[in-house]
């Protein structure tokens, strides 16, 4: 097993991302995480679909979105055909907070970009390894919430979803 | 500020000419795609469409069923037999439902169809309303392509795509869902035939390459094995594939539903596939060189065990969805592409050869087979009369493009072993979901298609009760179907794998049953018993000779088996002959 990452491209329709979901679901496949957005292309979606499988399984998988209909165009990659990128939110009690946590938020590269009054919310750019060990190290500062965003990635092939679209 | 009088009425009167009910337009949509025949049941949220119904009486027929599950499946036999699109209306909520074991049917044996259903009004959608039931979220898994329309403007180029991805590409099922007052509102009626849209890929040109490759080994192999499953009828490639066959001189068997594709007459032809096909087309798979698999898919009922088929083969694959290829069985060589277009272009590039020792070993089993099990349904020694015998009768005085109905179980098995096929869209049955109730309406589809054809469906005693409210249907029609019961007083097909596998432990597979000829003549339908050896060929020819329906049911052996049988699991070299 490998981790995989699926480019899905579709027309923007109302249940598309069910039809697609549907596929996993009915082989019993779990999706580790999944972002969907707007392409650069108006009217066409993408969506990242991270998943950890087999070559044989993934092939099928993906043979299986684009037989869907409104899917135009779905590839998949191994971790070295993209690059990516995840980001993670970590909210933190001001009542614990002390000069250790600067440095910690020095050395990870980590932003505060909230303070309220009763808390503060740290925010990470990276792959999951690195947002795992810094959610490690505020687990002493009593963190409250954590919140990590699916895979956002693009291929590290050259090319263009418009040969798809067009 | 209001324009002048003249001018507002010249723009009504342009409006009023050129605007209509969306449920007009449902009809004239309908029409514009030459539905020739619609089944189907009103109810509350299609009632417009039923309205409008009224008005195109001669355009187009609509064939009142008894359930909407009969509607599914009657347009399913009507599509099967006629190669168009069948067409279904049904309203919301339990009516669309009870569409869905037809849809997943259809969707499965790539049956072309659009349904079209009713569906509550826009604004209450997502309410819990009166009937209704989230139609995209059910159908979404059993259907090629659904959609749910909400606005009139948008029903004529939803009708338009839905039959063309009905249709094209590998055909398969379509459910579109308008809400009520789409039906009730006014658009504009200029109907476009969908043709293409980008995200939708339906021809695959043939690879010169593959074809070269694939011809290459055919020309070295020295036991090529051909077999061949509904893609060949689908893509009306029946010609070229006997082409083919006459100059390769391979043998060739047939999947279930790619019975009928090749006259079973046809010297190459050696018998079925699969749980309970013939001995030698199953054994013998695993002996054969090259395997070429031509429009079918691997399903398990053919393969048996994946990890002990045709390890020993070069596989050639020659199919039109991409996802089926390596899906089950991996391709040394992948033809993509309509097999009416490859089929042709292989049988040129490859040397024309005979493979009589080859052949000889199929010939040797099937005597083997005709010794252990042939004679046994066919000219039994028991009392009680076999399913084969009566399928034997009916061989004899069928027409040559006589199609068979079958519903699922072991009369399924029996009535595909030995019908004699001739013609290609002589068949109609349940191949992929297996759905018990199929037949009936189904035959009633397939006879609606053609009154002048033979159209024999044969069901059993299980089947026929989960849709028998269509013979009403088959009173209302006068559709002269010809029912077959073959009754056993058991579901036949569990009561063998309890006797096979659970240790004859007969865990509710015995039915008390009505008295099935008082039921068919209350519907209207003559209707004959037959218990003895000596009536059963007698029996058979009234029933061809009757002008109109005619219900035969035929008393068979309580307890007997189909075989040969690949048991779950097993291999297909080991078929087992009892």
């Amino acid at each position: 097993m490998k981790r995989y990452t699926i480019f899905v491209i579709t027309e923007n329709f109302i249940g598309i991302l069910n039809r697609i979901t549907i596929i996993f679901t009915r082989r019993g496949i779990n999706i580790d995480a999944l972002t969907a957005s707007e392409s650069r292309i108006p009217g066409v979606h993408r969506i990242t679909i991270e998943v950890t499988v087999t070559e044989e399984t993934v092939i099928q998988l993906v043979n299986q979105i684009e037989k869907i209909i409104d899917v135009i165009k779905a590839f998949h990659h191994e971790d070295t055909g993209v690059v990516y990128q995840e980001l993670a939110l970590y909210k933190i009690p001001v009542s614990r907070l002390d000069g250790g946590l600067e440095k910690i938020i020095r050395d990870h590269h980590a932003k505060i970009i909230a303070a309220e009054p009763d808390f503060v919310v740290l925010e990470l750019t990276g792959h999951k390894e690195k947002t795992r060990e810094l959610l490690e190290i505020l687990k002493g500062y009593g963190i409250l919430e954590f919140a990590r965003s699916g895979r956002v990635a693009v291929a590290k092939r050259m090319l263009t979803i418009d040969s798809f679209v067009n | 500020m209001q324009p002048p009088l003249k001018v507002a009425l010249l723009i009504n009167f342009k409006v009023m000419e050129t605007k209509m009910r969306g449920a007009d337009i449902v009809i004239r949509s309908l029409i514009a795609e030459q539905a020739e025949l619609i089944f189907g049941y009103p109810g509350g949220a299609i009632m417009p469409v039923y309205d409008a119904l009224y008005d195109y009486e001669g355009q187009i027929k609509h064939v009142l069923t008894r359930h909407e599950q009969g509607a599914v499946h009657a347009a399913q036999g009507y599509a099967r037999i006629s190669g168009k699109v069948g067409v279904c209306l049904a309203t919301s909520g339990p009516g669309a439902t009870n569409l869905i074991t037809g849809l997943a049917d259809a969707q499965i044996d790539s049956t072309p169809l659009v349904c079209i259903t009713g569906q509550v009004a826009a604004h209450l959608l997502g309410t819990d309303a009166f009937q209704e039931t989230d139609m995209m979220g059910i159908s979404m898994p059993a259907t090629k392509w659904n959609y749910q329309v909400r606005r009139a403007a948008d029903i004529a180029p939803a009708i338009a795509k839905g039959f063309f991805i009905a249709r094209s590409g590998r055909p398969g099922a379509v459910l579109i869902d308008i809400t009520k007052n789409a039906q009730v509102e006014l658009a504009a009626f200029n109907y476009q035939p969908c043709q293409e849209f980008r995200s939708y890929k339906t021809h695959h040109p043939v690879s010169d390459t593959a074809i070269l490759q694939a011809a290459a080994l055919l020309n070295e192999a020295a036991r090529p094995y051909l077999l061949f499953g509904q893609g060949v009828i689908l893509g009306k490639a029946e010609a070229e594939l006997k082409s083919f066959l006459d100059k390769s001189g391979i043998p060739a068997a047939s999947t279930l539903l790619g019975s009928g594709a090749l006259s079973q007459e046809h010297p190459n032809y050696v018998g079925k596939l699969g749980m309970h096909g013939n001995y030698a087309p199953n054994l013998l798979t695993n002996q054969c060189d090259v395997l070429v698999a031509v429009g079918m898919r691997f399903d398990d009922r053919v393969t048996g065990d994946l990890s002990r088929y045709a390890k020993q083969a070069k596989v050639i694959h020659l199919e039109l969805d991409p996802s089926e290829i390596n899906k089950n069985v991996e391709a040394n060589v992948a033809v993509l592409g309509n097999c009416k277009e490859s089929l042709a272009k292989l049988t040129e590039a490859i040397a024309s050869k005979k493979h009589e020792s080859w052949m000889a070993k199929f010939r040797a089993l099937e005597q083997q087979e005709n010794e252990a099990v042939v004679q046994h349904d066919l000219m039994p020694t028991k009392v009680g009369l076999t399913m084969g015998e009566a399928i034997h009768h009916i061989n004899r005085y069928k027409a040559d493009d006589a199609v068979l109905v079958t519903d699922v179980g072991q009369h399924q098995m029996i009535a595909w072993r030995y019908f004699n096929y001739k013609k290609t869209r002589t068949q109609v049955t349940s191949g992929g979901l297996g759905t018990m109730g199929f037949a009936l309406p189904a035959a009633l589809g397939a006879q609606l298609h053609d009154y002048s054809r033979q159209v024999i469906c044969v069901v059993g005693d299980g089947g026929i009760q989960m849709t028998i409210q269509e013979l009403g249907t088959i009173m209302q029609t006068k559709a002269p179907v010809k029912i077959v019961l073959l009754n056993n007083n058991y579901l036949g097909m569990v009561r063998q794998w309890q006797q096979m596998f659970f240790d004859k432990r007969y865990s509710f597979t015995e039915l008390d049953n009505p008295n099935f000829i008082m039921l068919a003549e209350a519907y209207g339908i003559k209707a004959k018993k037959v218990s003895d050896r000596a009536d059963l060929a007698e029996a058979v020819e009234d029933m061809f000779i009757h002008d109109g329906p005619f219900f035969l049911e035929v008393v068979v052996e309580k307890e007997d088996n189909v075989f040969p049988m690949i048991a779950t699991g097993c291999s297909v070299e080991e078929v087992r002959l009892n």
